[in-house]
């Protein structure tokens, strides 16, 4: 019991702070416990009652939280306090060979948020990334829905399809869409030379603004949909077969059927899914940042692969607007996230009860 | 369209009698005069068509990008976007991208990144998912928070402060400092689809191991983590795949040629600098194949794993 109290109370400590304060709270509150002894015998029998009972839960789950309060938390809460601050490649410490160079950046207060918030350039970004993030899941949604439909049924050679559907999944997504970058390639790839073949002219995959972005979306639905299609597959395994049955007794069209039986039935699912792949495509940088770059001139640039350029590719690297990019990113993340929730629970949804 | 037809026709006589063939006649009367007539599960000859079609097309699309990939490795630079499927075909490129290059290494060092960070992640949550699942303890609902929040994290948030912390104690370049950055991708993760795996296993197992005398941990080491094993697979096999094709941290905090893992090697070979397709393909090929086959071992548990981990959030 003695040697598993310190943990657990890191434990207790992580775990009820709020997960932005992270390491701080925790702190707050491991500092009395291990003592012990302080007076005021409240907290303390609280806490020597709750050890009684969860100190094994407290156990198991230590490990995660201090893992992720030093590897998550300290980090989050250092590129909080970055984005306070003017910080850039030339006052950051930094190494030259054998000499430390401390940091010199100074705190600056909220201008960094004024200067993101104030500009156009982030609103500019976040408009293109919210109809990238609904073009993308929408399109991959409707394409896994129907592919999964097709592929729940007696057709001959289901495992073959299935296997060939989901192949893009099984391949690194770096590594496809260096294959696309291949076929959209402007001079002599493969889709133009079939555009051309058929009497169309070439388009300019990769290097006009508009196709680019369509390019970037194709590529980004091909990559998803195989996700989509094994989610929804289960999903759709999961129905009984008997409200088919009963349906078709009732004389249901196919489309009622699969309007009041299919669409409900894969609703939990799909609205996980459809929450995970959102928050996945928001956040996609693979696909932008290899495929184009970012470019023609930023235009397929979204918010992630914006935030990169400013701490990786620009000059002088810009620690801290990076830093408040990617604030930003993590709170309209949230409140997506929370809307969504709060968006299904009215509608009757209990899954989301805890 | 007309020998689609035909077949019906044979098939609808069968039950329907001997006034259907008239109606079969046309492929739109088939259908829908055979409707009433077939089973309940079959299809018309026409819906079959048309789902072969579908899936035709789907599986097309998927195959093709990557089946270009394989076509254009065994071609010579001059080649590499010939339309022809093949071009002088040759091993000359996997053996420029094996023998010249450092492919070898970066295979190496994401090899030893991903192996390291995959088998960390589980083994430190699979304790948390096993407590999650069966436990409500104070700090339950935050931590479980915690882990989402933490899984929605845009690298971009992270991203800058870990280069300065890497920076500041000489991990850049390191692959101990990629696997503590993964680690904050896996870790939560893993907790979290570890959770939903543990809730499909009945409580009554762990009932049955307190009514014998089992401690908490006894019961989590002997009887449910047995059983869990399956979903301890998908777990690594997912953090793996992750963590093997994760781009933006390995681009930004892995310079220098040795210290790259796959996802930086690639960008090599297409870049401002240089176009060498032919290279990139070989080497694109090379890290494919040994994905492709870890993921087609692994996806017979990937639909009962999804699902499990979907349903259960």
């Amino acid at each position: 019991m003695a040697d598993v109290s310190g943990p657990s109370k890191a434990a207790a400590g992580g775990g009820t702070a709020a997960p932005a304060a992270g390491l701080p709270a925790e702190r707050k509150e491991t500092g009395p416990a291990p003592t012990g002894s302080r007076p005021g015998p409240g907290p303390v029998t609280r806490l020597r009652r709750g050890l009684a009972t969860h100190w094994y839960a407290w156990v198991m789950v230590a490990p995660v939280v201090t893992v992720i309060g030093v590897i998550v938390g300290w980090p989050l809460v250092r590129g909080l306090y970055l984005t306070f601050t003017d910080a850039d490649e030339s006052n950051v410490e930094r190494r030259i060979g054998v000499n430390t160079i401390d940091a010199s950046y100074e705190f600056v207060g909220l201008q960094n948020y004024v200067d993101v918030l104030t500009g156009g350039h982030f609103w500019d970004k976040l408009v293109w990334t919210v109809v990238w993030t609904v073009s993308c899941v929408v399109i991959t949604f409707v394409i896994g829905l129907t592919l999964a439909n097709m592929l729940n049924r007696k057709v001959r050679g289901r495992s073959l399809y299935r296997i060939a559907l989901i192949l893009p999944w099984a391949i690194p997504a770096f590594v496809s869409v260096f294959a696309w970058r291949m076929l959209y390639n402007e001079r002599s790839g493969i889709l133009n030379a079939a555009l051309e073949g058929g009497g169309l002219s070439a388009m300019s995959w990769l290097t006009d603004p508009f196709w680019a972005k369509v390019s970037v979306i194709a590529v980004n639905v091909w990559l998803g949909v195989p996700f989509m299609l094994i989610a929804m597959l289960g999903a759709l395994q999961s129905i009984p077969a008997e409200q088919y049955e009963a349906a078709e007794m009732d004389g249901a069209t196919a489309w009622q059927r699969f309007w009041n039986i299919t669409l409900p039935g894969v609703r939990s699912v799909s609205a996980t899914v459809v929450l995970l792949s959102s928050i996945w495509t928001f956040n996609m940088f693979p696909v932008i940042f290899l495929l184009t770059g970012g470019g023609p001139v930023g235009s397929t640039d979204i918010l992630v692969t914006e935030a990169f350029k400013l701490a990786f590719q620009r000059s002088p690297r810009d620690f801290a607007g990076s830093a408040t990019w990617g604030v930003l990113i993590l709170i309209l993340l949230i409140l997506f996230a929370l809307v969504y929730r709060r968006a299904l629970r009215q509608q009757g949804d209990k899954e989301g009860a805890w | 369209m007309a020998t689609q037809s035909t077949v019906p026709a044979d098939r609808t006589t069968g039950p329907a009698g001997s006034a259907a063939p008239a109606v079969a006649a046309g492929p739109a009367g088939g259908v829908s005069g055979g409707k009433r007539q077939r089973r309940r599960g079959e299809r018309g000859p026409l819906a079959s068509f048309g789902l072969h079609l579908g899936l035709l097309a789907g599986a097309f699309v998927a195959l093709f990008p990557p089946f270009w990939l394989l076509v254009t490795s065994f071609k010579p630079r001059s080649e590499s976007f010939s339309l022809s499927l093949t071009a002088d075909f040759s091993f000359d490129n996997y053996q420029y991208v094996i023998n010249e290059t450092a492919f070898l290494t970066w295979f190496g060092n994401s090899l030893l990144i991903v192996v390291v960070t995959t088998f960390l992640a589980v083994f430190i949550s699979s304790t948390t998912g096993y407590a999650l699942s069966r436990f409500r303890f104070p700090g339950m609902r935050s931590l479980m928070w915690t882990l989402l929040i933490t899984q929605m994290f845009p690298m971009a948030v992270l991203i800058v402060p870990l280069y300065n912390l890497m920076s500041r104690y000489g991990l850049l370049n390191q692959p101990v400092g990629l696997i503590v950055t993964y680690l904050t991708i896996a870790v939560p993760f893993c907790a979290w689809m570890m959770k939903g795996f543990f809730d499909t296993i009945p409580v009554s197992i762990d009932e049955s191991g307190r009514v014998d005398g089992l401690s908490p941990f006894g019961t989590y080491w002997r009887l449910v983590l047995p059983l869990a094993k399956p979903g301890i697979a998908v777990t690594a096999f997912y953090s793996f795949v992750t963590a093997w094709a994760e781009v933006a941290y390995a681009t930004a905090f892995l310079t220098g040629e040795q210290n790259l893992t796959l996802a930086g090697g690639l960008q090599t070979f297409v870049n401002q600098h240089t176009q060498d397709w032919h290279h990139m393909t070989a080497a694109a090929v090379l890290i494919a194949v040994p994905a492709a086959l870890v993921f087609g071992y692994a996806q017979r548990h990937l639909q009962a794993g999804l699902t499990a981990g979907a349903t259960k959030s």
